[in-house]
């Protein structure tokens, strides 16, 4: 009995000696008819959003038959797990989906995308080539900009006429402008800087010079703890303080935390992206506020903005692979953006259409501007994101700006570790 | 007549239909998780876009070597030490008190208990935020305290969340141990009394070494949940608080090896939870046999 317990176990050990792959993912097929799945973000808001695309939907059903559009709303703080599975299964995976432009080089290297052909879409061309490289690797383009994403500093107009003060001309004029508004309302914060809020912090580091990384042959090393980064993250820690954004407040904050305090009207200033405008101008500081471009070092500068955004792509594995382009092509496309926009206030990743919306909507030019002055963007590698999960950044702006470290320490732990990811 | 041996066989074939479901239940996920523990396996390895590379004692050799690691894991024995103590005493402070009130109050007791007990986790944590919250929380309005975050403080926010974690497992154990006390059988402590005992003198000599047994199982059972607390932690200090400096064990797996793809580090740290809860628990075990009685 003993040896046959025993050799049951070793003849297991033995059979299984490696854990499960599931094998290179099927290149799929290319039916014409059947349901096509979709999957899109949820918003705080979805109801325009669900809206454009039903118009969409039904335009697609009609244009061809026996085909229906199943759209799914995935939450964003769970969709790297939705993704995980969806690439270890391709049975549950979509054929096309929405995805944010950081996390595109890991669903790249994950398998999960299928590299698209622009070359027969006429509308391909007036794509912005700055934001059309944000959907490439290796020279490579894996999903269709959709919208793209560039922050500015907000700031209440009517605090500043009160108390007599211009917006900031550089970085530097930030923190004593901040702590002179706070000093006079000690109920405002004088900027809501959020101390999980990597987008908000990362243009002080790229005004100064500085990168989170840079390029050494075919691989990253970190750059986070040069001279002229750390330049960049004391600028943007030293707002995380009692006298400007309590720690006890602000350093648990992301990007929507941080807004959401300007739009409770709880702070002066705020680095918001174009995509918030709508949701303040239905807020207490509607009609109160103005945007700049965010300033560089020096007066006139403009601070290089991260160039977020959503792409959409087809996924590898898609047993309708004709199909999931021409949906792609349809949603992403020029008539749909500009429905998207006046939607949703998402920002046009066409530049013709970009440039029409901007003429019809005076209030978009300090984020046109922005753009304009060059953006900047995350390491395109799938290393990117482990850091982003393990949250390198905002460990390291929180380390300085409430757990009292060193931030010369803080920061060359911070590129241990993302060095550490970009080796492996 | 039968032989100890045919006994044995019968009572093994009695045993092999929960042995089976033991064996696929837990013995085939441990074996998958110490296998993954010894390969470099990534979300790449999984869909299959990259050769799986054999690393042998490789993560553990990773996770041994990061000073973070031994951090958060000094910081995970602490707070699950508060956690037991606090657990054990309430629970067993509540469980006497239930046994000397009138039976409307020892009904009022149990409900409330049970209402906690039975509130999902998450739902618990979210409530509890909801009352500490700096601004709007019931708490800081009663303590006049408005403005103070009871989540930004480190000792603070690891105070609430213990708070937390007691109250949602105070009432097994008071359960538990009321059960006990009530099964103890009259005569004892009519005989304890006619032989004049105090009541201390009753409690510790006669209710306690009687409680003995349901109090190991209490124990070990409150061990192996407060050091596996996840939900807790992760929805209370949003993810391991201000610079992590709130993370224990098992939410700092999921952040470093599961959120962020590395399947094989994750696992080995799993691997090292489970083989430090084992030891514990055997070394508790061993402590109380050496102690006193068999169990």
């Amino acid at each position: 009995m003993r040896f046959a317990v025993a050799a049951v176990v070793g003849a297991v050990v033995l059979a299984g000696c490696a854990p499960v792959q599931s094998g290179s993912a099927p290149t799929g097929g290319d039916e014409q008819a059947g349901q096509l799945r979709v999957w899109l973000f949820d918003e705080v808001n979805r109801g325009p959003k669900e809206a454009v695309v039903k118009e969409a939907i039904t335009e697609f059903e009609q244009a061809h038959q026996g085909v229906t559009v199943d759209v799914q709303y995935i939450q964003v703080q769970t969709r790297a797990e939705r993704f995980k599975a969806a690439f270890s299964d391709p049975k549950s995976a979509p054929d096309v989906a929405e995805f944010g432009n950081t996390d595109l080089a890991g669903y790249v290297a994950g398998g999960g995308f299928a590299d698209l052909d622009l070359g027969d879409w006429p509308e391909a061309k007036d794509l912005l080539p700055a934001v059309l490289d944000t959907g490439k690797v290796d020279g490579k383009v894996y999903g269709v900009p959709w919208y793209v994403g560039v922050r500015a500093l907000y700031y209440r107009t009517d605090v500043f006429q009160e108390l007599n003060l211009q917006p900031p001309a550089t970085l530097d004029e930030i923190a004593p402008l901040a702590r002179r508004i706070r000093a006079a309302k000690p109920d405002l914060l004088g900027i809501s800087a959020g101390g999980k809020y990597t987008y908000g912090a990362m243009p002080f580091v790229w005004a100064n010079g500085g990168d989170i990384a840079r390029k050494d042959g075919d691989k990253y090393v970190a750059a986070i703890d040069s001279a002229e980064s750390k330049a960049g993250l004391r600028q943007y820690t030293e707002l995380i303080a009692d006298d400007i954004c309590p720690p006890a407040q602000c350093a648990g904050n992301g990007g929507d935390a941080s807004v959401e305090a300007f739009r409770a009207g709880k702070a002066a200033m705020v680095v918001g992206g174009d995509f918030n405008r709508k949701s303040v101008d239905a807020s207490t500081a509607a009609g109160k506020y103005a945007v700049v471009p965010l300033p560089g070092k020096k007066a006139g500068e403009i601070a290089p903005a991260f160039a977020g955004g959503n792409l959409l792509g087809v996924m590898k594995g898609s047993e309708r692979r004709t199909l999931a382009n021409q949906f792609v092509r349809l949603l992403g496309g020029k008539e749909y953006q500009r429905k998207m926009f006046d939607a949703m206030g998402n920002l046009p990743t066409f530049g013709d259409v970009q440039a029409e919306v901007a003429k019809a909507n005076p209030v978009l030019e300090p984020f046109i501007e922005t753009l304009e002055a060059g953006t900047r963007f995350v390491p395109v590698t799938p290393n990117w994101a482990k850091i982003d999960a393990q949250a390198v950044l905002p460990t390291l702006l929180q380390q300085v700006a409430a757990g009292g470290e060193d931030l010369d320490k803080a920061a060359e732990d911070a590129a241990d570790q993302m060095n550490a990811a970009f080796g492996s | 007549m039968r032989t100890a041996k045919g006994d044995g066989r019968i009572a093994f074939a009695y045993l092999v239909p929960a042995l089976l479901v033991l064996v696929g239940l837990m013995g085939y996920p441990i074996y998958q998780l110490v296998l993954i523990s010894l390969f470099d396996y990534g979300q790449e390895q999984v869909s299959g876009g990259a050769p799986l590379t054999f690393l042998g004692l490789g993560n553990y050799a990773t996770l041994l070597s990061q000073s973070r690691f031994w951090a958060v894991l000094g910081q995970t024995v602490g707070f699950a030490a508060v956690c037991v103590v606090g657990t054990l005493l309430v629970g067993a402070a509540l469980a006497v008190l239930a046994t000397r009130v009138r039976t409307w109050a020892r009904m009022a007791l149990f409900l409330a208990a049970l209402g906690a007990w039975a509130t999902p986790t998450v739902a618990g944590s979210t409530i509890w935020l909801f009352l500490f919250d700096a601004n709007f929380g019931f708490v800081n309005e009663v303590l006049g305290t408005t403005g103070l975050s009871w989540t930004y403080d480190k000792w603070l926010a690891f105070g609430l969340v213990a708070a937390q974690v007691i109250w949602c497992s105070f009432p097994f154990v008071m359960v538990t141990l009321y059960a006990g006390i009530k099964a103890i059988p009259g005569e004892v402590l009519e005989a304890a009394a006619l032989d004049g005992a105090s009541t201390t003198r009753t409690a510790t000599s006669v209710i306690l070494p009687l409680l003995r047994p349901l109090l190991i199982v209490v124990t070990i059972q409150s061990i192996i949940w407060d050091f596996k607390v996840f939900t807790q932690i992760y929805i209370m200090t949003n993810g391991g608080g201000i610079a992590g400096r709130n993370l224990v064990l098992n939410v700092y797996a999921y952040q470093q090896a599961f959120a962020a793809s590395e399947y094989g580090l994750g696992a080995s740290i799993g691997v090292v939870t489970t083989v430090l809860l084992l030891l514990v628990t055997l070394g508790y075990l061993r402590a109380l046999r050496r102690s006193g009685e068999a169990l």
